[in-house]
C-alpha cells in the first residue's frame, strides 16, 4: 500500500523450495554446510560472548559489583550517559530532517549531503578524531588561538568527547530512513495535504508513524555506537582519569593494568546494552516486516 | 610507516576474504535450510556490529591467548595468535562478519526458483547450479560485502589494539601509529600517515566500485 518497503520480505518462495525437489541440496550437503555454518558461528560470535560473562565473574560477584560501583568506574559510566544524552536526541533530530528532505524533496546539493552523511562511515574512528584534535587543539588546531581567546577546552575535555561522538554517529538514523522513505514515497504527504492538513501535521500523523520502527532502530544503533565508541573518543579525550574517559577507554585502562576481571566487568555493562540493542532490533525488524504486509 | 600499512592492509584483505566466505555460507545456511535455533542465530549475526569495539577486543585477545579457551587448544602446536597478525585477522574476521551476511542475504531472499529449476531441468547438477547460476548472480552483493567489510577492517582500531600487542613493524596497525604519534605531539607526522591511508583507501575503494560496474556492465536486469 505504501510502495514496496525493501527489507527483508519472507516470500513464498520458502515454500516452493521445499515442494520442489530439483532444487534441493542432498541432505549430506545440508547437513555438512550447517554443521560448519554453525560451528564458524559459535566459534567468532557466542563464545567471545560467553566469556565476557565468565570472566567478569571469575573472582567472585563481589569484585563484579565493586568494579561497577568504583567511582572513576562510574564517573565513566556518568560520562558516557551524558554523550549518549547529548548526541542521540541531536542525531535523531538531524537524522529525521535529513532523510526527510533526500526522500521527499528535490533539491540542490542533495548528493553533497547525501555524502557528507555518508562520510563518517567510510573514515576510520581515528582519523576522525584526529580531524578534530587538527582542528580544536590550542596548541596546534586551525581554531585553537580562538579558543584560547574565549577559554574554551574542546580536546582533552568532554566537550571533545562529545563532539567527536556526534560526528562519528552522524549517519546512523540518516541511513536507516532514507531508503524506506524513498521508498514509500510522497503519496501519502501529497493526499494528507490536499485534504488541507498542515505541514506539521501531516509530520506527525502520517510520515512519523510510517517509519516508527526504523527510526527505533536508528535510534538505538546510534545510541549503542554512541556508547561504544573507541577510537575517535580515544584519539581526543586524552585519557585523563575520572574526567574524559568513557566506560570503553576505562575498559582499556582497566585491561592494561591487568585488572582483567574488573575490565570484563565493566565490558559486561557494556554487552549488556548491546544484547539489549540486538532485541530491540529484532522486534523492531520484525515490526517492519509485519507493516510492510499490510 | 610502510611496515603498518602493509599489516594493515594484508590482514584486512585477508579477513575480508574469509569474512566473504563463510558469511556467503551463513547467508545460504540462514535463507535456505531450517535448523533448530536459526531464529536466534540470525538474530545475533550482528552482534559485532553492536559490540564497542573495546569489548571485542579484549574479549578475543583473552581468548585467544596462550592460555586463553581458545588459544591453549593451538598451543601444543607452537601457534600463536594473541599478539600476532593472525590475532588481528581473527579479530577484523570478527568485526567484520555481520557485513557480507546482511548484503547476500536480501539477494538470496530475493531470488527466482525458476531459474534454479531451469538449470535443474537442462541437466545441471546443484553443483554446477551454484557455480554457474546462483554465483554471479550473489557477485555484486559479495564485492559489496568485501568492501565494506574491507573498509570497516582497515579503520578499525578498537578491538585490533588488544589483540595486536601494538610491536612496532610487526603488529602495529595504521591507526594505532596515528594514535601513538599523535600523543607525542607529532601532529604533522601523524596527519601525513592519516593522509596516506586515506588516500591508498580511496584508491582501493574506487578499484572495487570499477570493478562492481565492470561486473554489473553485463547483466541487463
Amino acid at each position: 500500500m505504501a510502495g514496496i518497503v525493501p527489507v527483508r520480505i519472507k516470500t513464498a518462495n520458502k515454500v516452493e523450495y521445499a515442494k520442489k525437489r530439483a532444487v534441493k541440496d542432498s541432505k549430506i550437503v545440508q547437513v555438512v554446510l550447517t554443521t560448519i555454518a554453525i560451528l564458524f558461528f559459535i566459534i567468532m560470535l557466542i563464545v567471545p560472548l560467553v566469556s565476557v560473562f565468565v570472566k567478569a565473574f571469575e573472582q567472585g560477584a563481589n569484585l563484579y559489583f565493586a568494579s561497577i560501583t568504583d567511582p572513576i568506574a562510574l564517573k565513566a559510566i556518568k560520562l558516557t550517559l551524558i554523550t549518549i544524552a547529548i548526541t542521540v536526541p541531536i542525531n535523531t533530530i538531524f537524522g529525521l530532517a535529513a532523510a526527510w528532505a533526500i526522500a521527499k524533496f528535490k533539491f540542490k546539493g542533495k548528493n553533497i549531503l547525501i555524502t557528507i552523511i555518508d562520510l563518517p562511515f567510510s573514515i576510520s574512528p581515528v582519523v576522525a578524531g584526529l580531524i578534530f584534535v587538527l582542528l580544536f587543539s590550542t596548541s596546534h588546531g586551525l581554531l585553537g588561538p580562538l579558543l584560547n581567546a574565549l577559554g574554551i577546552k574542546i580536546i582533552f575535555a568532554p566537550p571533545g568527547i562529545v563532539i567527536a561522538t556526534l560526528f562519528v554517529t552522524l549517519p546512523f538514523v540518516a541511513r536507516e530512513l532514507i531508503p524506506l522513505m524513498e521508498a514509500q514515497g510522497t503519496a501519502e504527504e501529497e493526499a494528507a495535504l490536499t485534504l488541507g492538513a498542515s505541514g506539521w501535521k501531516t509530520f506527525w500523523y502520517i510520515t512519523l508513524p510510517n517509519i516508527k520502527w526504523a527510526l527505533l532502530y536508528g535510534v538505538m544503533l546510534t545510541t549503542a555506537r554512541a556508547a561504544g565508541e573507541f577510537g575517535a573518543v580515544s584519539v581526543v579525550s586524552g585519557h585523563i582519569r575520572g574526567l574524559t574517559n568513557t566506560v570503553p577507554l576505562h575498559v582499556e585502562i582497566l585491561y592494561n593494568e591487568y585488572k582483567f576481571s574488573a575490565a570484563f566487568a565493566v565490558a559486561s555493562l557494556l554487552t549488556l546494552i548491546a544484547l539489549i540493542n540486538l532485541i530491540v532490533k529484532n522486534v523492531a525488524h520484525w515490526k517492519i516486516q509485519q507493516q510492510s504486509k499490510i | 610507516m610502510l611496515a603498518s600499512l602493509k599489516i594493515s592492509f594484508g590482514t584486512s584483505f585477508l579477513a575480508a576474504a574469509i569474512n566473504v566466505v563463510f558469511g556467503l555460507l551463513l547467508a545460504w545456511v540462514l535463507e535456505r535450510y531450517d535448523f533448530w535455533g536459526k531464529k536466534l542465530v540470525d538474530g545475533l549475526i550482528d552482534l559485532p556490529f553492536a559490540l564497542p569495539t573495546a569489548v571485542a577486543g579484549i574479549s578475543l585477545t583473552t581468548l585467544y591467548s596462550q592460555n586463553g579457551w581458545i588459544g591453549r587448544l593451538f598451543a601444543p602446536f607452537g601457534i600463536k595468535i594473541s599478539y600476532t597478525p593472525l590475532g588481528i585477522v581473527v579479530a577484523l574476521v570478527f568485526i567484520g562478519f555481520p557485513f557480507v551476511v546482511r548484503t547476500v542475504q536480501p539477494v538470496l531472499e530475493s531470488f527466482d526458483v525458476e531459474v534454479e529449476e531451469a538449470a535443474a531441468c537442462l541437466g545441471a547438477t546443484r553443483f554446477q547450479t551454484f557455480c554457474r547460476v546462483i554465483l554471479p548472480e550473489l557477485f555484486p552483493a559479495l564485492i559489496t560485502g568485501f568492501a565494506l567489510a574491507f573498509s570497516r577492517a582497515l579503520g578499525e582500531y578498537g578491538s585490533v589494539v588488544f589483540i595486536s600487542g601494538n610491536m612496532p613493524m610487526k603488529t602495529e596497525i595504521t591507526p594505532l601509529l596515528i594514535r601513538t604519534k599523535l600523543e607525542q605531539y607529532d601532529y604533522a607526522g601523524g596527519t601525513a600517515v592519516a593522509a596516506v591511508m586515506l588516500v591508498i583507501s580511496f584508491i582501493l575503494l574506487l578499484m572495487i566500485n570499477a570493478f562492481q560496474w565492470w561486473a554489473g556492465r553485463h547483466r541487463s536486469r
